[in-house]
């Protein structure tokens, strides 16, 4: 979707502001926040590409606005309205009103370690062999889903080159839909500078993306 | 987030950020409590979730990478080949660092690492995220005017240096291997890691001179 995330190229955003010595967390509720986000994903009800999608779909005043554990926190509330795990009267009255879905897991603080340490790798194997090759010349595909992807406004429809192929994994776009995860090869593309911004670009400039096979077409 | 040092003890004013925080902070809370009253969550895999990320998963993890790779050509080779089982072998796997790729500044071309579209960061050779990798400065402008981001956190670059910006869309997490400073010959590998700063691994730094350990 072109929504509020999709920022690469965009203008008026303001200085990036480097914070020194930054703390990991700005106040109390950052740390909660971010358990309770990790604690929720363990759940097994919803994947990734969900989650990124639900924070997609925030309003453009709220994305824009809000701190990356609000964006977090706003999208698990719709997550775990949607699939019935609290209700909207519940998070408004701040207790428990009715027993609700049962998640396939609950994380306990006992096996946070091993959860962290394994993460939830995505590749998986297909049995195609890749469409492309590194070197060969390709260009992305002009759309414009009102769905989720991974290839950003800025570069589609751009001539660029296939630098690697990173392997097969997850396609995103429909596996945050609940469609599967309906794997495809995934390749490093590469493009000039010139060939995403034009007139002005800076000539030394080059820009990658990591591009699921069926954004690209032959050139 | 710069309103945030506010604290606590302003919560009767007014003004938007002020409402803004304590909104969340009211949000969070109620989102903890009903889940808890659920038995959806436990709360001490929460404080056990922060405490990895504030005391166990940090940038000096990535330093270590880099540091190992300046010392032993073999394990440079390595992570340049297979960087998610080279940095597996220190130890260092798991959450948002399951597909790793590590890429090398040379003499003539920086690595800057941004994702456009949301926050992917490899947290398990970094960490948390800063705040600003994650606000719209960083990612609107990181991929149109990287010497403009480049020079507000004070580094220039040669006109003639080749910038490369890895624009993270996919579940592949990058790491940059800054070139490791001159004068640092004789330095072992917790030395080095010193030297290793987690911009310089972002892209928005370089590493230090090893002046700073004297």
């Amino acid at each position: 979707m072109n929504g509020p995330h999709d920022l690469g190229g965009q203008h008026g955003m303001g200085p990036v502001a480097p914070e020194p010595n930054e703390p990991y967390f700005h106040a109390e509720w950052e740390k909660r926040a971010l358990g309770v986000t990790l604690s929720c994903g363990a759940f097994g009800a919803w994947t990734i590409d969900e989650s990124r999608h639900a924070r997609e779909n925030l309003a453009p005043e709220t994305y824009l606005s809000a701190s990356y554990y609000e964006i977090w926190t706003r999208a698990l509330e719709t997550l775990l309205k949607r699939h019935g795990f609290v209700t909207q009267a519940e998070l408004d009255g701040g207790h428990m009103l009715e027993k609700g879905a049962a998640p396939k897991r609950v994380l306990k603080a006992e096996m946070v370690p091993g959860v962290l340490a394994k993460g939830g790798p995505c590749d998986r194997p297909v049995d195609q062999r890749p469409g492309f090759v590194v070197g060969e010349r390709v260009r992305t595909k002009n759309f414009n889903p009102t769905t989720h992807t991974r290839l950003p406004r800025y570069a589609r429809a751009k001539v660029g080159t296939i630098e690697a192929v990173q392997g097969s994994f997850v396609f995103p776009d429909d596996n945050a839909h609940g469609r599967g995860e309906s794997a495809q090869w995934l390749y490093t593309v590469v493009f000039d500078g010139g060939e995403i911004w034009g007139e002005g670009a800076d000539p030394t400039l080059t820009v990658s993306i990591d591009a699921w096979e069926s954004y690209l077409e032959h050139v | 987030m710069s309103e945030h040092h506010h604290g606590h003890d302003h919560h009767d004013h007014d003004h938007h950020h002020d409402n803004h925080f304590t909104d969340m902070e009211a949000r969070v809370k109620a989102l903890e409590t009903v889940l808890t009253e659920k038995g959806l969550i436990d709360p001490a895999a929460i404080d056990a979730i922060v405490e990895t990320y504030e005391t166990k998963i940090g940038p000096r993890n990535g330093a270590r990478v880099v540091a190992k790779a300046w010392s032993d050509a073999e394990f440079a080779d390595w992570l340049k080949r297979d960087a998610t089982a080279a940095i597996a072998s220190l130890g260092y796997t798991g959450r948002q660092g399951e597909h790793m790729r590590a890429v090398f500044n040379t003499a003539d071309t920086h690595n800057l690492v941004v994702c456009t579209l949301c926050s992917c960061y490899p947290w398990s050779v970094l960490g948390l995220p800063p705040v600003w990798y994650k606000a719209p400065p960083y990612r609107s402008r990181a991929v149109i005017d990287p010497r403009g981001v480049l020079a507000e956190f004070g580094l220039t670059l040669s006109d003639e240096t080749r910038i490369r910006v890895w624009d993270s869309t996919a579940e592949l997490r990058y790491l940059v291997v800054p070139v490791r400073p001159a004068g640092t010959d004789g330095l072992d590998e917790e030395q080095l890691a010193d030297l290793v700063t987690r911009d310089a691994m972002i892209g928005t730094g370089l590493a230090l001179s090893p002046e700073v350990l004297r």
